[in-house]
């Protein structure tokens, strides 16, 4: 099986995406993936941002599916909003749901 | 205008959402009052709201204000239409939501994140500035720090600490 792309975009201006990528490595290592295989990107411009389809930051991609769903969220250098499994509002998304989406992307790639 | 601790706090008059001014001055100071720079789009501000709610809840004699003064036009939902909407959905908020669209408040207090949070004492002095607590992530933590603060004001005492680091979204500036 080869490992699924992981991205981690994010934006200067929110404090947010060292713990996200602390919890996503973990989340890899977890799962039998190498987590120094994370591309991390900066999106540093409103034009970057729309190109990207960029809803804040931080934002996981998995062989390009967000962790979750962002909607119809307009592209915008911010701090994105998650919600936690228990409700909470979070600025990093739950881990739960990042090592559903590995997980998931796994198991896709295993089949292919 | 510095906001050091011990410094006089900038007086200021905004409006709310129902349109009532309310603010930071005049003739006589609450015995404590708690000034929060917070907003509707960062997942801080929202994590650390229902505290700081609570906070205005359980000290009834204490002047709670909470300010927005993101720049709306990059973060629409800093609008104030958007404020109002906020705090009719959640049936109204124990403390004031007051609209700094100029951001001449944000700047008077060197408000650097969503939230920061000022408390101020009888004489007009800030005595404390900074988060609510040390885990936005952990609502047993109760806004620990600001309930400290206020206690201590109330009792005529130093709070301790009496600054933390602000953790939060960085305030959007008008550019």
């Amino acid at each position: 099986m080869t490992q699924p792309q992981v991205e981690l975009l994010f934006w200067d201006g929110c404090p947010s995406h060292p713990q996200a990528l602390d919890e996503l490595r973990a989340a890899m290592s977890e799962l039998g993936l190498d987590p120094d295989q994370v591309l991390v990107r900066e999106v540093d411009t409103e034009r970057l941002a729309d190109r990207e389809r960029f809803v804040g930051s931080p934002t996981i991609r998995i062989d390009g599916a967000d962790v979750q769903d962002p909607g119809d969220e307009p592209a915008a250098l911010t701090c994105r909003v998650y919600h936690r499994r228990d409700g909470r509002v979070s600025p990093v998304p739950d881990p739960a749901d990042v090592r559903d989406a590995l997980r998931n992307a796994m198991t896709t790639r295993s089949h292919q | 205008m510095s906001t050091d601790i011990g410094t006089e706090a900038p007086t200021f008059t905004l409006s709310d959402t129902d349109g009532t001014e309310h603010g930071v001055g005049g003739s006589e100071y609450a015995r404590a009052t708690l000034v929060v720079f917070t907003c509707n789009h960062c997942p801080y501000a929202l994590a650390w709201h229902d505290r700081i709610a609570a906070v205005a809840e359980d000290y009834p004699d204490v002047k709670v204000l909470a300010v927005s003064s993101n720049d709306a036009e990059r973060y629409p939902r800093d609008s104030y239409d958007a404020m109002r909407e906020r705090v009719a959905a959640d049936g109204g908020w124990p403390m004031p939501y007051l609209y700094d669209e100029s951001q001449e408040v944000a700047r008077a207090y060197d408000a650097k994140t969503t939230p920061d949070c000022f408390l101020i004492d009888a004489e007009g002095r800030i005595v404390y500035r900074g988060a609510p607590d040390a885990d936005y992530q952990d609502p047993s933590l109760k806004a620990v720090w600001l309930r400290g603060a206020i206690d201590a004001v109330l009792a005529g005492t130093v709070p301790e600490p009496a600054e933390t680091k602000p953790v939060g979204c960085s305030i959007k500036w008008k550019q």
